[in-house]
């Protein structure tokens, strides 16, 4: 590979000075793309104690890590499929509203305050005296431990992640030509038909493009585990946190990368094709 | 339809709720003298005066906008060469070739990121700390540059360079008189992208960052790991102030630059 990119430059050097600017992006993309993936893959062959082994791959395949790994793809399709169901409808009542831009900015702004202090306040949130323990109680239902469970998470996930779901299917939407709606409602549609024969179809690329941006981080998803979830939830990504920093089988911790590298890769496949 | 639209209006009053309350339930508690994250006893500034009076937190603030505002400026000029190598690389497979390169980075989860730059600084000898989270904020704010900086340049009409040319122009004119002023809008929102990427990043971070270095979010991890302290919620409410004049002074800055621009167009 590194090869090819040599001569590449090569070529470009002798072809034109303007490609001078091909030579630090390439080592960029040679030092910090190419070579750490290469260097994940040559890892993952390696146990413990630095002897070349595939142990690694056959301890993959046992019911530990495999019952590991579809719990994270589990976790991950019910939290693309809760914010989905959430952003779409904001979305699209979005497109309504009069000063578009400035609430799009409004649900934008939110990301820019650090993912670790919205989940720190949901610790004050979902605490034993917080604020919704006082309104289940307010309602009626009473204490709830809610912190450290499976809803706490889901729930924390879909909420960091909502605006990454709203943003891409917005812009679908605002490239909807409004006449077709228009049309279809001419020629008798109901709007529930409207919507599922028109302009859903018409906003499947915003669609796909959100899932691959929620599903992707939240297969790998390890601080919210940690923080909110109180270890009770372990997916691959907190797998991947563990060997590297706590267990120091980088072996072990490479192996389960790749497999998030492939299943990556299969998402970006289904999911992609934009033009 | 009318009354949908009610319906819909309040829904996104809700959405909208939901999307700020853990935010304002920061900034509310981080006034309270109780120390805890419930039950408002009475208003305090204390938790801010502890926030300014811990050097150590103080060092740790310095040490994340040093990493982001220099991880922001190399990956910007980084990225812009990126951007314009891109653009001049005329064939259709080299070029789609480079644009996968460039994206790899940022749909990898943050955890592959992490624990492969953490290989990767092993292996070269790097020290982890300062040295090994100003590289890897580099890396991974190149792609976001050049995706900014890219869809600028493709607007940018080439007959704008053969004339350059054609006028006598050298390469180094034709790119700081014609090119770079025509793609500044580009290359402000891309070191500003920059900028919060790095300011935001924990999980990359925490990977790279080894024992006695450490910026703002993985001290907050660290921090909240060990429970609630309302001096997190004080150093919370002022982050989300700084955002804020950040954003504002973006958007400032993208006017004027507009405008500077246009007067430039008209000399």
């Amino acid at each position: 590979m590194l090869c090819t990119w040599g001569r590449w430059m090569m070529a470009a050097m002798r072809h034109n000075v303007r490609n001078l600017y091909l030579i630090p992006y390439v080592l960029w993309i040679a030092l910090f793309v190419a070579a750490p993936i290469l260097l994940i893959v040559y890892y993952s062959f390696f146990d413990i104690e630095g002897k070349w082994t595939i142990a690694n791959y056959e301890k993959f395949f046992t019911p530990i890590y495999l019952k590991m790994a579809l719990n994270s793809f589990w976790y991950a399709f019910l939290i693309t499929l809760f914010s989905l169901l959430i952003a779409y409808p904001t979305a699209y009542f979005l497109t309504k509203t009069k000063h578009k831009q400035l609430w799009l900015l409004l649900i934008i702004l939110p990301t820019w305050v650090n993912l670790l202090l919205k989940a720190y306040a949901f610790l004050g949130i979902f605490g034993t005296f917080g604020l919704a323990n006082a309104i289940l109680e307010m309602l009626g239902i009473g204490k709830k431990q809610i912190l450290f469970t499976d809803f706490s998470f889901v729930f924390v996930s879909v909420y960091i992640f909502i605006p990454f779901m709203v943003l891409p299917i917005f812009n679908a939407l605002e490239e909807l030509n409004p006449s077709l709606v228009d049309a279809a409602r001419d020629l008798g549609a109901s709007a529930w038909t409207t919507f599922r024969r028109v302009v859903f179809p018409l906003t499947l690329d915003g669609v796909k493009a959100g899932c691959q941006a929620v599903f992707i981080p939240s297969l790998s998803l390890f601080m919210i585990t940690r923080l909110i979830a109180g270890n009770r939830v372990i997916t691959l990504g907190t797998a991947v946190e563990e060997h590297f920093l706590v267990t120091q089988d980088w072996g072990m911790g490479a192996t389960i990368a790749v497999f998030l590298m492939i299943a990556m890769a299969v998402i970006i496949g289904l999911t992609g094709n934009r033009k | 339809m009318k009354r949908n639209r009610t319906w819909g209006q309040i829904y996104l009053v809700i959405v909208f709720v939901i999307l700020y309350m853990p935010i304002f339930y920061l900034m509310y508690y981080s006034f309270n003298s109780g120390g805890t994250m419930h039950h408002f006893q009475r208003f305090t500034f204390e938790w801010y005066k502890e926030v300014f009076h811990d050097p150590r937190l103080l060092i740790i603030v310095i040490n994340t906008l040093v990493i982001a505002l220099l991880s922001a400026t190399i990956s910007t000029i980084l990225g812009v060469a990126g951007a314009l190598s891109i653009y001049y690389v005329k064939r259709r497979r080299a070029k789609n070739l480079l644009l996968t390169f460039n994206n790899v980075l940022i749909v990898s989860p943050d955890v592959i990121i992490g624990a492969s730059f953490l290989i990767l600084f092993t292996i070269a000898g790097i020290k982890l700390g300062f040295i090994s989270v100003l590289l890897s904020h580099i890396a991974f704010s190149v792609p976001i540059v050049v995706l900014m900086v890219l869809p600028k340049l493709q607007e940018m009409s080439p007959t704008l360079m053969d004339a350059a040319h054609d006028l006598g122009a050298n390469q180094w004119q034709v790119l700081t008189r014609v090119i770079l002023p025509f793609i500044t809008p580009g290359i402000f929102a891309g070191f500003f992208m920059a900028l919060t990427y790095s300011l935001d990043d924990f999980a990359v971070t925490f990977f790279v960052t080894g024992n006695g270095f450490s910026t703002l979010s993985v001290e907050i991890y660290s921090r909240a790991r060990q429970g609630i302290s309302l001096s997190i919620n004080a150093l919370s409410t002022l982050l989300f102030l700084f955002t804020i004049l950040l954003i504002v002074g973006y958007y400032v800055i993208s006017q004027k630059g507009g405008r500077l621009y246009g007067e430039g167009g008209r000399r």
